[in-house]
C-alpha cells in the first residue's frame, strides 16, 4: 500500500515535448512509472521516445490509454488551463509541477477540480513518489527506498535533504508527497495526513512545514484529534524576517502571524516530535518506529 | 509587489471608484503647482512602501499652495522606517465624516478571495481584528460569479444605515473586486472609505499588492515597480532571476530551493552564526546564475564567509561547480568559501572543484558548522 500513487498508476505527461516535460518523462520511465501517454496540443500522433503516444488533448489520452493520473510541466500562463483540462477529462489525480502560477488563476482552478472529483497536488510542487513503484514529478528516485515512513512537505530540496538522511539511516518511505509552496494549492497537509493515517504501510509520518499561513497549526490540531500514528515535524524559516516572501509565494510572515515559533508551539502542543535540524528526523522517526 | 498609494488610486479610478483628485510630485515646486491646480486645501502624503506614514510625520494637511511647498520640502528626502521618501502625493483634503475599512485578501485558510469590511476604519485593521473582531465582517467571494449586487449591498448595509450610502459603498466594493481580479492582486484595500459631511462615499487612501506571479504576463503591472524603494542588491538579484533577501548576518548563503534555503539559514543560526541573506538559485541552475549569485553576495561587506548548499535534483551540481570556478576566476574571493553539494552529477562536480583547488563537502551540518566558524574568525 501507499498513498495517491502505486505500481498501477497510469500516467499522462502534459507538456511531454517541452524541455522540462521530456527530461522528467524519461526520468519517470527509467524509474519504472507507467507513462502511458503524453499531451502536447498540435503534436498528436507522434511517439515520445519511440513508445509513448502523444495526443492533442487530455480527453483523447484518457480515452485511448485508460490513464488515471496526470503530471503537468507546462509554463505558468497555461498551467491553470492544463489542470482544469485534466480534471474535466476524468483524471483522478492531477499533479502540477509548474512554479509561478498566478494566485488569481488558482482561486478558480481549485473549486473546478474539486467539483469534478479529482485530487490536485500542487502547483509549485515536486510531486510524489512511492519508492520502488511509481514516481510522478521530480523527486530524485535514487535518494528514496521503500519502507514505512510517510513524508509530506511544502518544499522540494528540503524534502530531498530529509529523505536522503532517512534512506541513509535505513528508514525507508511508504510515499513522499510534496504539497508545494503556494498559498492556494490543491492538497494540503491534512489531506495527506489523513491518507497516511489510512495507509497500512505507513507507521510514522515526517512532516516539513515552513513559515506563512496556518496550515501547520491546523495540521497539528488534526494530528492531535484524529491521528493514531506518530508525526515528527520541522519548520523552515526560523530566521526569516517578517513581511518578506522567502522564495515560495506562501512563505511569508504577515504581521505577527505565520511565524516558525507559532507553528513549532502548535506541534509541541499536539505532542509531536519536533526536529530542530533536518538530520534530527532520523532519531525522532526511529524512536517512533520501534 | 507593493505599489504606491498614488498608483493604486490611479488603478481604482479606472474602475470608477470615487477618489479625490491628486497628483504625484518629486519636488516642492511640483507640489505647490499641483496644490494650485487642485484649488482647495490639500494633503501632502509620503509615498513609501511602509505603514504608519502619518505617525512618522509623512502625511500633512496644507491649507495653501505655499504650505504644500513647505510640507513637501520637509517630507521629500525624509526617512521613514529606513526608506527615503522620493515622491509625495498631493491630493485634495477630503472633509471626513466617518471612516470605514474595505479590503480583499487571498485567504489561505478558505482558499478564496475574502472581503473584510468594518465600520471601524482609518486605523490598522489587524488591530481591530485583534481587539474587537466582532466589528469586522468577512465575506468569501465565489470566483465564478464575483461579488454579486445583493452581496455588495449586504456588505454596504453592514457599514451604513443610510440606503444611499450603503448602495454607494456596495458599488465601490464591486469595483474594488473587479480591480483586484483584473490586476492579479493578493491584497486590495481602501482605508479609510469616507462618508463626507455632504453624504458622499469616497476612497481617501488605497493600497494594492500585486501577486508576483502575475508580473510575468502583465508587463503593464511590472512597470509600476518602484526600484528606488528596494535594496539595490535585491533589484540586481531579481534582474538575474534569483530570489534574494538581504539580512544582517555575516554568513552568505547560496542554496537551491526555498525550503532548503530557509533551513540552511536556520542551521547557521543553530550553530551560533547569523545568515547574511536568503538566496535561492532556483531549480534548473546554469553556471551564469551561480556567477551572479556570487557577485551579489560578495558585494555585501558584512559577509565574512560564503556557504554553498546544493542538493541536486533538477539542479545539476556540475553546473554549480562550473559556475563557482568561472566566478572566482573572474573575481577572486576575498573571503573563505565552504561548498556542500550532493545529488545529480555529484562525482563530476567534486572533480571539477578539486581540479580547481576547492574542497567539496557532502554533509550539510558539517558545511554549516565550518562556514560559521570561518565567518566568526574572519569577523575578528
Amino acid at each position: 500500500m501507499s498513498v495517491f500513487i502505486d505500481k498501477d498508476t497510469r500516467l499522462i505527461v502534459q507538456g511531454i515535448t517541452g524541455r522540462d516535460g521530456s527530461f522528467h518523462a524519461k526520468q519517470m520511465m527509467e524509474y519504472g512509472t507507467q507513462v502511458v501517454a503524453g499531451v502536447t496540443p498540435g503534436k498528436g500522433g507522434q511517439k515520445f521516445e519511440g513508445s509513448v503516444p502523444v495526443f492533442n488533448t487530455v480527453e483523447e489520452a484518457v480515452k485511448e490509454t485508460g490513464a488515471n493520473t496526470s503530471v503537468i510541466y507546462v509554463p505558468p500562463p497555461f498551467a491553470a488551463d492544463a489542470m482544469m483540462e485534466a480534471a474535466a477529462a476524468g483524471v483522478q489525480f492531477v499533479v502540477c509541477i509548474t512554479e509561478g502560477v498566478p494566485v488569481i488563476d488558482m482561486l478558480k482552478v481549485r473549486p473546478y477540480v474539486i467539483e469534478r472529483g479529482a485530487r490536485l497536488l500542487g502547483p509549485n510542487c515536486p510531486g510524489a513518489i512511492t519508492p520502488g513503484q511509481s514516481k510522478v514529478g521530480i523527486i530524485p528516485g535514487r535518494i528514496c527506498t521503500p519502507g514505512n515512513v510517510g513524508v509530506v512537505s511544502r518544499s522540494g530540496t528540503l524534502t530531498y535533504e530529509v529523505v536522503n538522511h532517512l534512506t541513509k539511516a535505513g528508514l525507508g518511505q511508504s510515499t513522499c508527497v510534496g504539497i508545494g509552496g503556494d498559498p492556494i494549492n490543491g492538497t494540503g497537509f491534512i489531506d495527506v495526513l489523513q491518507a497516511f493515517e489510512n495507509d497500512p504501510d505507513t507507521k510514522v509520518v515526517a512532516m516539513m512545514g515552513e513559515i506563512g499561513g496556518t496550515d501547520e497549526q491546523d495540521a497539528a490540531a488534526f494530528i492531535k484529534e484524529k491521528m493514531t500514528k506518530p508525526v515528527v515535524g520541522f519548520i523552515a524559516g526560523q530566521t526569516a524576517p517578517p513581511g518578506r516572501r522567502m522564495g515560495h509565494a506562501g512563505a511569508i510572515i504577515s504581521g505577527s502571524s505565520g511565524t516558525a515559533a507559532e507553528k513549532i508551539d502548535a506541534f509541541k502542543a499536539a505532542g509531536m516530535g519536533v526536529a530542530q535540524r533536518p538530520i534530527d528526523f532520523v532519531e525522532l522517526v526511529r524512536e517512533r518506529l520501534s | 509587489m507593493n505599489i504606491h498609494e498614488y498608483q493604486a488610486k490611479d488603478v481604482l479610478r479606472r474602475y470608477g471608484v470615487p477618489i479625490p483628485p491628486g497628483e504625484v510630485a518629486t519636488t516642492p515646486d511640483e507640489a505647490e503647482a499641483i496644490a494650485r491646480r487642485v484649488g482647495k486645501p490639500v494633503m501632502v502624503k509620503a509615498q513609501v512602501h511602509v505603514g504608519g506614514r502619518g505617525k512618522a510625520g509623512g502625511v500633512k494637511f496644507c491649507p495653501t499652495p505655499e504650505a504644500a511647498r513647505e510640507k513637501a520640502t520637509a517630507i521629500l528626502g525624509m526617512d521613514i522606517k529606513g526608506l527615503t521618501v522620493e515622491k509625495v502625493l498631493v491630493t485634495e483634503a477630503a472633509d471626513i465624516g466617518t471612516e470605514a475599512y474595505v479590503g480583499i485578501i487571498v485567504d489561505r485558510a478558505t482558499k478564496k478571495a475574502v472581503f473584510m469590511v468594518s465600520a471601524a476604519g482609518g486605523i490598522d485593521i489587524e488591530e481591530v481584528a485583534a481587539t474587537t473582531p466582532e466589528k469586522i465582517k468577512y465575506f468569501p467571494v465565489d470566483p465564478r460569479f464575483g461579488l454579486l449586487p445583493f452581496e455588495a449591498q449586504q456588505l454596504g448595509f453592514f457599514l451604513y444605515q443610510d440606503a444611499k450610502q450603503a448602495r454607494a459603498a456596495g458599488k465601490i466594493m464591486q469595483q474594488l473586486y473587479t480591480a483586484f481580479v483584473e490586476n492579479g492582486c493578493s491584497l486590495a484595500e481602501i482605508n479609510p472609505l469616507v462618508v463626507t459631511p455632504a453624504g458622499e462615499v469616497i476612497a481617501v487612501d488605497a493600497k494594492m499588492v500585486i501577486d508576483d506571479n502575475e508580473l510575468e504576463r502583465r508587463k503593464d503591472l511590472e512597470a509600476l515597480r518602484d526600484e528606488s524603494s528596494e535594496a539595490p542588491s535585491e533589484v540586481d538579484a531579481r534582474n538575474a532571476n534569483l530570489t534574494f533577501i538581504k539580512l544582517d548576518g555575516n554568513v552568505g548563503c547560496i542554496v537551491n530551493g526555498a525550503g532548503l534555503a530557509m533551513a540552511t539559514m536556520d542551521l547557521v543560526k543553530f550553530y551560533g552564526g547569523e545568515p547574511a541573506n536568503f538566496l535561492d538559485i532556483g531549480g534548473s541552475s546554469n553556471p551564469e546564475k551561480v556567477v551572479n549569485a556570487l557577485r551579489i553576495i560578495t558585494a555585501d561587506e558584512n559577509v565574512k564567509a560564503i556557504l554553498f548548499n546544493i542538493f541536486g535534483g533538477i539542479t545539476r551540481t556540475d553546473d554549480v561547480a562550473n559556475g563557482i570556478v568561472t566566478a572566482t576566476k573572474q573575481n577572486p574571493l576575498k573571503v573563505p568559501i565552504v561548498i556542500r553539494l550532493t545529488g545529480t552529477n555529484e562525482e563530476i562536480a567534486v572533480k571539477i572543484l578539486s581540479d580547481n583547488g576547492f574542497t567539496a563537502l557532502t554533509d550539510m551540518d558539517e558545511a554549516v558548522k565550518k562556514a560559521v566558524q570561518l565567518a566568526t574568525e574572519g569577523g575578528k
